[in-house]
């Protein structure tokens, strides 16, 4: 029993190969749930219980779990923009140069999410909106659902008409969230390669809120529709264009099953490269950087930083034919199945490069260690934004951050050395 | 021997035979006489004048790259007797190999035709080119049954065919012996050893700075990098064809190499090159040929499959169905070893004039040829654009690849090249591929035949390979110098 003590023992209820490989060949030790447990990696269902008020319990301190207790204010889709919207007006009110406005009222560096509405709160003011601009193509999201369930796209007010509130009604009654929807203006200009749509899939692990501290894996990748796109209306319900969720459009006639779709960021990069040149390519990467850094920012100051969590965000961002992207949501649960071969040795590696970030030298952890891993565990993650690190720095650094400046560091090259290169924003 | 005073003057009268009466030409005359108007060209000094206006104006440079093409792409005369097929091929014994290869390819073709009871090239009906029209931008989405087309030829089929060639002149013994046992090339042609190599390549010297090496996350950019893509933008602002050639020699920035390549192959898509593409587009509508259907299925197996260029697959076939039909690519062929394959009218067998060229170009696409095309994709988008370039690659460099020549720059001397370097200085690797099944030759083969593509995976590695075609842009400039 002794020589046991010092191996971590684990529980999930995920059974995926790449996490339960991960596991064992740390040696690590499998148990059940109701024994005791260093390491749990739990789906978000779970998560809910453990923190819940009447059936949560006490995590003791060499006790993790792989999820924030109320991440859904990033990875919900109305909570997300709320909480972004919060952010931004925050910002104005304190006069930060960072909510500066052009002459059109919008954003300059912080519109990064589609003009959004909740449903069937906002309905009215979504039906003003509409009415500005009565050809526009609106998606459809059900709050709380994934994998590109139950989403669809409208483009007339008589298709949402059961979301419609009697405006008499006075205060917001709190629905189901199989009911509550977000209606987001779609975007219909997605850049295309090959004449297909994509989106982008990249992984954000974060390891503490307060103070932020967040690396991106840098081997993300591009989900391509299998048919080409076209914004015209009468193919407005074919999933296959639109939507690029994998769950989707495996079934597809003409899924593949060997390369699935799917394409890594470097050949995006080296296209984009090529075809449009190195400056609008490098901002490109600044400004999704920059996006995904600035939606951490908003909800750090709402989110439970307990110190026995971490967790590793599914990013999905579209970018769109002005080569401006933009963050459509953010998945707690990115999916660890595998489509491909490359699939699971990526899915494998990232696994593998989180723990060893989150579970230090792959032993028993301790929750109340300093969170800063030495740069070479980090694998092929790279430090995204280290607060600390950045408020050190000073704050002659702060205005160079904006995206669209030079950095001058090399943004196209794998950052071997580890130093947090993406830290001057304040 | 020729001497250089009588090779240089056939060369001219070459260039400007083929440069008379081209759109560059009319274009020249054209501006010479526009000028006329402008105040700087006077009557007593006409001449020097508008040869001026031709400068400053940037059309001398134009005619400057016209020629250096030329002198590119045709091989100087070697002698003004010797004729036509020493040009394409000197050595008898590799004409006849090649020959017989022909034949061979033909032959399955032609039973493939028999067999599945479909014609070579058949009139499409009307409905069915506005279909082809409509799905121009998707073709990758149809779905024609091609289960029973099978490839003419696989790469497997050509290396057992280079395997076997032999000079009759050479006497190698029956007796196996050290010398010949271990390669799969078995002739005895001249291949450059490492000091020679070191030399050709002298911008792969450790004392000269090289794109993808000395670019590197460690090194800082104002070693090299910022330099070599400072002086890339100026040899584009100056649109010099051999000066880009010379300066890609170091290697070439990701973001300036679609325009750099462009500009050392003198591509400059004029309009009447945009309708020129749109003529062969319109020529696949209206025809259906069988080697469509290879180039199909020759797209659907490889590129689709592939986890780079599957993106890309459309392209593959706007580029392929219409290359098939580029009549101009006949050309190639007055330096080639190889002859485009004939078919004759049915019922005409060995009338000369009912002949015609199958296909149109005179290539009959083979397993893998749509890689060729494949790694263009990322640096073209638009499709007369990567259309042309891609022509232009394969009449310059890609036909060697697949055709049996004593050529340095051909399939069979990179492969002998390849051999007999790695046998000469890591033999015991050489020894050990043998001995687990990986012939190196084989692998030569894949890599040479799909080295635009490896290059871009492993450029550090692979610039021996890649540039080994420039070798014979190389020979014909000392060759003028």
């Amino acid at each position: 029993f002794r020589i046991m003590a010092g191996k971590v023992k684990w529980v999930t209820d995920i059974e995926k190969s790449v996490l339960i490989n991960n596991f064992e060949k740390r040696g690590w030790i499998q148990v059940a749930e109701n024994e005791d447990w260093n390491f749990y990696w739990m789906s978000v269902q779970t998560i809910r219980n453990v923190f819940s008020v009447e059936t949560g319990y006490r995590l003791s301190d060499d006790q993790i779990v792989n999820h924030f207790p109320n991440h859904y204010e990033l990875t919900r889709k109305d909570l997300m923009v709320k909480n972004i919207k919060r952010y931004r007006k925050e910002l104005e009110k304190e006069g930060s140069p960072l909510a500066e406005k052009d002459e059109n009222g919008k954003y300059i560096y912080l519109d990064f999410v589609p003009v959004t509405f909740m449903l069937p709160a906002d309905y009215n003011l979504f039906v003003e909106e509409f009415r500005k601009n009565p050809s526009s193509t609106w998606i459809m999201k059900p709050c709380g659902k994934a994998q590109g369930k139950g989403i669809f796209l409208i483009n007339k007010l008589s298709q949402i008409k059961k979301w419609s509130r009697d405006s008499k009604t006075s205060s917001f009654v709190s629905q189901s969230s199989k009911e509550a929807y977000v209606i987001s203006l779609y975007i219909n200009n997605p850049l295309l390669i090959g004449g297909k749509k994509f989106d982008l899939r990249l992984y954000v692990l974060v390891s503490t809120y307060r103070p932020l501290r967040c690396y991106m894996y840098k081997l993300g990748f591009c989900r391509f529709c299998t048919v080409k796109y076209t914004p015209s209306t009468s193919e407005l319900d074919n999933m296959f264009v639109h939507l690029t969720n994998v769950a989707i459009q495996k079934h597809g006639d003409d899924y593949n099953h060997i390369h699935g779709g799917k394409w890594t960021v470097s050949n995006l990069r080296l296209y984009l490269e090529s075809t449009r040149g190195k400056e609008v390519t490098n901002k490109l990467f600044d400004e999704i950087h920059w996006i995904i850094v600035q939606s951490l920012k908003a909800v750090a100051p709402v989110m439970n930083n307990d110190k026995h969590c971490f967790e590793c965000y599914g990013y999905d961002i579209i970018i769109d034919d002005k080569l401006k992207p933009w963050l459509i949501e953010v998945n707690a649960s990115p999916s660890l199945t595998s489509s491909t071969a490359n699939d699971r040795i990526l899915k494998y590696n990232l696994i593998n490069d989180t723990l060893n970030i989150a579970v230090p030298n792959g032993e028993i952890p301790d929750c109340k260690w300093n969170k800063s891993p030495p740069k070479e565990v980090l694998g092929n993650y790279e430090v995204l934004y280290d607060e600390e690190m950045a408020q050190s720095d000073g704050t002659d650094r702060d205005l160079r951050g904006r995206p669209g400046q030079p950095m001058g560091v090399k943004g196209s090259r794998t950052r071997d050395s580890g130093k947090p290169v993406l830290t001057t924003w304040k | 021997m020729l001497d250089p005073d009588r090779g240089l003057s056939l060369t001219i009268a070459r260039v400007v035979q083929r440069l008379q009466g081209s759109s560059l030409h009319s274009q020249l005359e054209r501006q010479a006489r526009v000028s006329l108007h402008k105040p700087e060209i006077k009557l007593e000094s006409l001449k020097e004048d508008i040869k001026d206006f031709l400068k400053t104006s940037g059309w001398e440079k134009k005619l400057q790259n016209a020629v250096y093409s030329e002198l590119n792409v045709f091989p100087s005369p070697c002698h003004p007797a010797a004729p036509p097929e020493h040009i394409k091929e000197p050595l008898a014994y590799m004409r006849k190999a090649q020959g017989s290869w022909e034949k061979r390819i033909l032959k399955s073709l032609n039973s493939m035709c028999t067999e599945l009871n479909i014609p070579l090239a058949q009139k499409r009906p009307a409905n069915e080119q506005k279909e082809l029209l409509n799905k121009w931008n998707e073709m990758g989405t149809d779905e024609p049954d091609l289960s029973l087309f099978r490839p003419v030829y696989a790469p497997k089929d050509f290396l057992e065919v280079l395997m076997n060639l032999r000079n009759p002149n050479y006497e190698n013994g029956e007796q196996p012996s050290f010398r010949n046992h271990l390669g799969l090339i078995q002739v005895p042609l001249k291949v450059k050893d490492i000091p020679e190599l070191k030399e050709n390549f002298s911008e792969l010297g450790l004392n000269i700075g090289q794109l993808g090496i000395d670019d590197s996350a460690q090194v800082p950019p104002e070693f090299f990098e910022n330099e070599h893509v400072c002086v890339g933008q100026k040899v584009l602002a100056e649109q010099d064809s051999a000066a880009a050639q010379q300066y890609v020699r170091q290697g070439c920035p990701t973001a300036l190499r679609a325009d750099l390549w462009a500009l050392i192959l003198n591509i400059s898509n004029q309009p009447e090159d945009i309708l020129y593409y749109e003529q062969l587009k319109s020529n696949v509508i209206q025809h259906n040929l069988l080697v469509d259907s290879l180039i199909y299925k020759d797209v659907k197996l490889t590129a689709s499959n592939d986890d780079y260029y599957f993106v890309f697959e459309d392209y593959l076939y706007q580029v392929l169905l219409c290359f098939s039909r580029d009549t101009s690519v006949l050309e190639h062929f007055t330096y080639s070893s190889a002859n485009p394959p004939k078919s004759y009218i049915q019922g005409k067998l060995g009338m000369e004039e009912y002949a015609v060229f199958y296909p149109p170009n005179g290539v009959i696409p083979f397993h893998g040829f749509s890689m060729y095309v494949a790694p263009l994709c990322f640096l073209y988008h638009e499709p007369s654009k990567l259309y042309q370039i891609f022509r232009e690659m394969y009449v310059r460099f890609f036909f060697r690849l697949h055709s049996i020549s004593s050529h340095p720059s051909g399939i069979v001397s990179l492969c002998l090249l390849f051999e007999t370097l790695l046998q000469t200085h890591l033999p015991q690797l050489f020894y050990h591929l043998r001995e687990i099944g990986a012939q190196p030759g084989q692998k030569t083969q894949r890599c040479v035949r799909f080295s635009r593509r490896y290059w871009k995976r492993q450029e550090s590695k692979s610039h021996l390979v890649v540039n080994s075609w420039r070798q014979a842009q190389e020979n014909l400039k000392t060759f003028l110098s």
